[in-house]
């Protein structure tokens, strides 16, 4: 339980200039590390070391620092968000790590993912794709009271557990083919399960999907490396859903 | 005081905002069609505002420094939001609310306002779930309440912990929409460095593009600030890295007043710095409060053992055990307000009774609930903070106390703004935690949500029009007048100034410095000797500052450390404000405590002869003091007493 001091680390990082310049791996030491320290923070000692050298610092996109707004990513020793589970990185701590290693990191490779400097990569596909249908058709005001419809338990339940997506791309990174199924099947779950979203089901699903074909990402082939990974585990089960929700639109058109 | 006018509308409470609805101008369709507006952030504020305003049909321009509009700091939120919807028929109303608010707020908000917040409070819940906001729910498919600190009813809905997310997924999906129907351009990844006047009037802002640091002008009929709290002035906050005050800071050197910078809000139960590797702090949802028991070592020789890792707190007899809050504040007793708690924790941590190996925590016990309620009930309760904890600080909460310690929060004061939500600067527009207007000296839990939706939604779209009715005949802004010409030059110059400091020493080492002074002397305890210190104080790092700040990396690229350094030049500024306005307001209310203004206990003792007013603070040029109005606060529909929760 008490924090200890990590001596050495090896850490080796993707570093590139811009989306236009090719990148490569750079190694430096960081020492006195303690491993109450968040990953994060890992990061900040390494980048302020790196100015005193008069060395440019890594690029990370990071921001709430709580686990819940998805920006942070990192895909360390292989793994979106690194070895611990169910947390993003910011909220992986050094006390995953032993004195001496050598800790690879880089940034989510995807096509649809393009790197923008480092470690960051931009990812307004994911807006994208939300733009396409991601929402409910609804203008401010005129609504029917919040009680109006009563909607069971489970089916808010399930929404929510859908709806807990915080669109880091975690998924996207795992997968061999770099699919966003995941993280569109989460959204269309997540408004399939309650009365307001069923209204548009259909072309949502559709939509949404032709988006995420269009901006080029790859096909689902169920190896479930997304559900694995996934920060908030947000289950397969809505990819099921998704193509479900997928084929009766396909099929009432 | 003519300077001030406030534009509260006459007659009774309870009518005043549909009276001002009924005589506000209205904008055709067709000229709304014509006029733009810019949005700048998109939390819950922004983007409620920028989706509403584009289903009106006027063109926006909406921008955010992050990557998505999606990761606003609205995002981590977690508690709930309130309405005065009375689902639980008990007895919760309009005037219920809105007297929470006031009191909770130590009565310094306006009443106004506060009125129309709880009025078109149960409007928020109703848009929210048609957007699919996936609230809790009862068996009988029903929205489920939860209770929050410092009120008597039930009033809290909420998507589990997660509440913020949910609410800001919902005014996001609103706004991708109209992003998707060409009504919204967005920007992401651009920061707004200045907004640009013609004529006196707010017509645009000066924006880098994060990516290629580029520096654009955008011009518009109206800009909307909605760009949050100022809370990283101290470095560690509850607030997202990225948080700043730079918009609201530009906006007030060009005219828009500042009010009572001097109010943020210390939350109590946050994980304690683990040492000083430390960038952020990390909440713990108030709710924990309910069932867990907050308490240091009596003796002061278990405290130094404690420190030193000599001693496990299971170790510590109940009889050795001081439950301060229980102890202090019998009827309230762990359920007193932020402000209360916070102070009670750091005034055991000073007396050398802290816990941790920093002696600057305490503990948050769950042992007894434990006892009295079962594992399974807490688990169901608590399990996903309890896993958060257990992350972040490898201790099992269900075995051992967890530690806690108060940290900056959330900010009270802001930029000043009319009924209207308009600036001091016409056209100029501030929403959401941004403003001052709703929450006085301190704010209740599950209100910030509240409000920021409730000026995005339902206040703002209305009163902006009154505004616009009479720019329709304003042409497109040309941004090529020389108004935009100068500002570009001036924002130029000072990235170009900053840029080629090249000192030794990094952005973090002076915004680190910056914090201490600020925690120290313009944190939870506040008396004039450390007050005039810390202004002294805080010109001395910003002397330095602008001598030895290094700045790795180039002007044209993606370049955080730039970023921050912008954003920490101006929270010296900002945190020079904040302590001069603290120093003017001598006594203590919510949570500004002034250590002149205390009970024989120490208890907070508010002065509502001398200070019952807003404070305004006024640009006066770099370097020179800032001119302080005073918009007197009137209350007619509730009386001040004293808060005591004895």
């Amino acid at each position: 339980m008490a924090d200890k001091i990590l001596k050495e680390l090896k850490i080796k990082v993707w570093r590139q200039k811009n989306a236009k310049s090719k990148g490569k791996f750079e190694t430096y030491i960081i020492n006195d590390i303690s491993t109450g320290s968040s990953f994060l923070e890992m990061m900040d000692i390494l980048n302020n070391d790196l100015i005193e050298k008069g060395i440019d610092p890594i690029a990370f996109d990071h921001d709430c620092r709580e686990g819940i707004c998805g920006t942070c990513s990192l895909y360390i020793n292989g793994r979106p968000h690194g070895p611990d589970t169910e947390v993003t990185t910011c909220q992986l701590h050094m006390r995953k790590f032993k004195d001496g290693e050598t800790i690879i990191i880089e940034p989510w490779r995807a096509r649809a993912f393009p790197v923008i400097k480092d470690l960051v990569v931009d990812r307004t596909a994911f807006d994208k794709i939300l733009q396409a249908g991601g929402f409910v058709s609804v203008n401010t005001g005129g609504v029917p009271d919040a009680n109006a419809i009563p909607v069971s338990r489970d089916d808010a339940e399930e929404a929510m557990d859908a709806a807990a997506c915080i669109g880091c791309g975690a998924c996207v990174a795992a997968c061999k083919n770099s699919s966003a199924m995941l993280f569109v099947s989460a959204k269309v779950s997540h408004l399939a399960n309650l009365p307001q979203g069923k209204v548009e089901a259909k072309s949502r699903a559709l939509n949404m999907v032709s988006k995420m074909d269009e901006l080029g990402f790859g096909g689902c082939t169920n190896t479930r490396a997304c559900e694995v990974e996934c920060p908030k585990s947000i289950s397969i089960m809505n990819i099921a859903r998704l193509n479900r929700e997928y084929l009766k639109s396909r099929l009432s058109r | 005081m003519s300077i001030l006018d406030s534009k509260i509308p006459e007659g009774p409470l309870a009518e005043k905002w549909n009276k001002h609805k009924a005589a506000i101008k209205v904008v055709s369709p067709a000229n709304k069609r014509k006029l733009e507006i810019i949005v700048v952030g998109t939390g819950l504020g922004g983007a409620s505002a920028a989706a509403s305003l584009a289903e009106l049909g006027y063109k926006v321009k909406a921008f955010c420094y992050q990557d998505s509009p999606r990761r606003a700091h609205s995002i981590a939120a977690q508690g709930g939001i309130n309405a005065a919807k009375n689902y639980q028929n008990d007895n919760d109303s309009v005037f219920r609310l809105f007297y929470d608010t006031i009191k909770g707020g130590d009565y310094r908000a306006r009443e106004a306002n506060v009125y129309r917040l709880a009025e078109v409070s149960p409007n928020i819940i109703d848009q929210c779930v048609a957007q699919g906001v996936p609230f809790g729910r009862e068996y009988g498919g029903l929205l489920d309440n939860r209770s929050f600190g410092g009120v008597l009813v039930s009033r809290t809905f909420y998507a589990r912990g997660q509440t913020g997310q949910q609410l800001l997924i919902g005014a996001y999906q609103a706004l991708n929409r109209q992003i998707a129907k060409g009504n919204v351009e967005m920007y992401s990844r651009h920061e707004m460095l200045d907004v640009v006047k013609i004529d006196g009037k707010a017509r645009g802002i000066i924006a880098r593009d994060l990516v290629t640091g580029e520096i654009k002008r955008y011009g518009a009929h109206a800009v909307v600030v909605a760009t949050g709290g100022y809370g990283n002035v101290f470095f560690l906050s509850t607030n997202a890295m990225g948080s700043n005050g730079s918009a609201a800071w530009q906006c007030y050197k060009k005219g828009a007043f500042m009010s009572n910078p001097c109010f943020v809000q210390i939350h109590p139960t946050c994980i304690p710095v683990h040492g000083d590797q430390q960038s952020k702090l990390t909440l713990m949802s108030e709710s924990l409060r309910n069932d867990g028991r907050v308490w240091v070592p009596k003796k002061k020789e278990d405290a130094v053992k404690l420190q030193k890792g000599e001693l496990h707190p299971n170790d510590i007899a109940d009889e050795d055990r001081d439950f301060y809050l229980e102890r202090r504040y019998p009827s309230y007793g762990n359920l007193v307000p932020r402000d209360v708690a916070s102070r009670a924790a750091k005034e055991r941590c000073d007396a050398g009774f802290g816990v941790n190996s920093e002696g600057k925590a305490v503990f948050l016990d769950f042992k007894y609930a434990i006892e009295r309620l079962g594992k399974s009930v807490i688990e169901a309760r608590y399990g996903n903070l309890f896993q958060m904890y257990e992350k972040i600080t490898d201790v099992d909460p269900y075995k051992a106390p967890m530690m806690i310690y108060p940290a900056i929060h959330y900010s009270m004061g802001g930029t000043w703004v009319d009924y209207n939500l308009m600036t001091s600067v016409p056209g100029l527009y501030s929403i959401g935690e941004a403003n001052f207007s709703d929450h006085g000296a301190n704010r209740l839990g599950a209100s910030a949500l509240m409000q920021g939706l409730a000026d995005g939604y339902f206040i703002l779209p209305y009163t902006i029009g009154d505004y616009l009715a009479d720019e329709i005949m304003t042409p497109k802004v040309d941004v090529s007048a020389p108004e935009f010409a100068e500002a570009e030059k001036e924002v130029t110059a000072r990235i170009e100034k900053l840029y080629n400091i090249k000192g030794t020493k990094s952005v973090d080492y002076f915004h680190k410095k910056l914090g201490h002074v600020m925690w120290d002397y313009v944190g939870m305890s506040r008396n004039a000797e450390g007050l005039k210190k810390a202004i002294e104080m805080i010109k001395e790092i910003r002397e330095e500052f602008w001598k030895d700040v290094r700045i790795p990396g180039e002007l044209d690229n993606l370049n955080p450390e730039l970023e921050k350094a912008g954003r920490v030049a101006d929270f010296f500024d900002i945190g020079e404000l904040m302590a001069r306005d603290a120093l003017d307001r001598n006594e203590s209310c919510g949570g500004h405590f002034r250590e002149e203004s205390a009970t024989e206990e120490g208890e907070a003792k508010r002065n509502d002869e001398k200070f019952t007013y807003v404070s305004c603070w006024e640009y006066k040029g770099e370097g020179a003091e800032p001119a302080l109005h005073k918009e007197d606060l009137v209350f007619e529909n509730v009386k001040l007493t004293q808060r005591s929760y004895k």
